[in-house]
């Protein structure tokens, strides 16, 4: 009887302990040094992007255009304006003059079309032509020089998920339990991958790949330009970050 | 000589076991400043604090933890990792020093990814 008393306060005493451990949520903001120094460039120029995927959304207008505003308020350089670049065609002609191949003809797909990664491969010699990105950095006075390529293709998957779902038990009480389905699903991914120029050498300075993707129920419509706009919404801040620091808002849980 | 050989071990817990306790209960005054003068962003006092308390006390995971988070709002990324790491291998099924470090890491990577 002692004994089992002994255990009993014993383990009450354990949860006690456990109980009593206090924390505090506290809200931090973590700062984050840029990943590029750009401190020698007062100026940027979006210069344009190699995009494909769908033809629902013009990756290369719509990427330059979002980028151009977003550092326009988020960071401390001068953005140029002036008009996007045409990228593939600058490749496709500097391609031609070098080995005379056209793009994508080998792949059985249409010149000019990129419906999938392997097709952008042809046009990305581009970035690596030092001469061409000075001959832009001269024009715009040196400036930092961002570019890439923009994939934003449609994609459809299906297979089992896990989703919530409500159950009441006899006496009425609600509990959600996961339950996993069959279900088809479509939507979109997006992969850019920004490239940073230095305008005085044309030489890459950095480079960064991208992957995010949303998907939706199969009979549900979203448009491609609302999904464009969410996805490049989550990578924003990671881009951003090459460039100038940011801080970064979020809570953690202290400790007593 | 058995007797005396237990007798002696005995005495020594018993002689540690307060100290580790004082160490603690002193540890726990620094944590308790530090959460109290970090809640008003006074965070470089909360880091003296919680610094002091692991210290006197290093396997109080708390304050470790509390470092992590601290030296995260600093910017001293690799100081954080370092205190989160400790804090987790002093507790390691703590879900609340679990859940901070993945926030951390979330972010720490976030400035180290790059292809080149």
């Amino acid at each position: 009887m002692t004994a089992r008393l002994a255990l009993i306060s014993s383990l009450a005493a354990v949860v006690m302990t456990g109980a009593c451990t206090s924390y505090y949520e506290i809200p931090i903001e973590t700062p984050i040094r840029p990943k590029l120094d750009v401190s020698a460039f007062q100026r940027v120029l979006v210069a344009g992007f190699i995009s494909g995927g769908t033809e629902d959304v013009d990756g290369n207008l719509e990427t330059t255009r979002l980028l151009r505003s977003q550092l326009r308020t988020k960071s401390e350089m001068r953005v140029i304006d002036t008009d996007v670049l045409p990228l593939m065609d600058v490749a496709s002609e500097s391609r031609a003059t070098s080995e005379d191949a056209v793009p994508n003809e080998a792949q059985g797909t249409a010149p000019g079309v990129i419906k999938e990664d392997a097709d952008l491969e042809p046009y990305e010699h581009v970035f690596a032509d030092v001469e061409y990105w000075k001959r832009i950095g001269e024009e715009y006075q040196q400036p930092l020089i961002v570019t890439g390529t923009v994939m934003f293709a449609p994609q459809a998957r299906s297979g089992i998920v896990q989703r919530d779902q409500e159950v009441y038990d006899s006496f009425g009480r609600r509990r959600v339990v996961p339950v996993r389905t069959y279900m088809e699903r479509k939507g979109f991914v997006l992969k850019p991958r920004f490239i940073f120029i230095d305008g005085r050498t044309g030489t890459v300075l950095h480079s960064e790949n991208f992957r995010e993707e949303i998907l939706y129920n199969a009979n549900q419509t979203s448009p491609a330009l609302s999904s464009y706009f969410e996805l490049m919404d989550r990578l924003i801040p990671s881009f951003l970050s090459t460039l100038s620091s940011q801080k970064i808002k979020g809570t953690r849980v202290l400790l007593q | 000589m058995r007797l005396r050989s237990l007798l002696f071990a005995c005495l020594l817990t018993l002689s540690v076991a307060p100290l580790a306790a004082d160490a603690r209960s002193d540890a726990k005054k620094q944590v308790e400043f530090g959460i109290a003068v970090s809640q008003r962003g006074l965070w470089r006092e909360a880091i003296y604090r919680w610094e002091r308390a692991a210290q006197i006390d290093p396997t109080y995971a708390a304050a470790h933890n509390n470092l992590g988070i601290a030296y995260e709002h600093e910017g001293e990324l690799d100081k954080a990792r370092a205190a989160y790491e400790k804090a987790l291998e002093l507790e390691p099924d703590n879900t609340f020093i679990k859940q901070n470090y993945e926030l951390f890491k979330e972010i720490n990577d976030r400035t180290t990814r790059t292809d080149q």
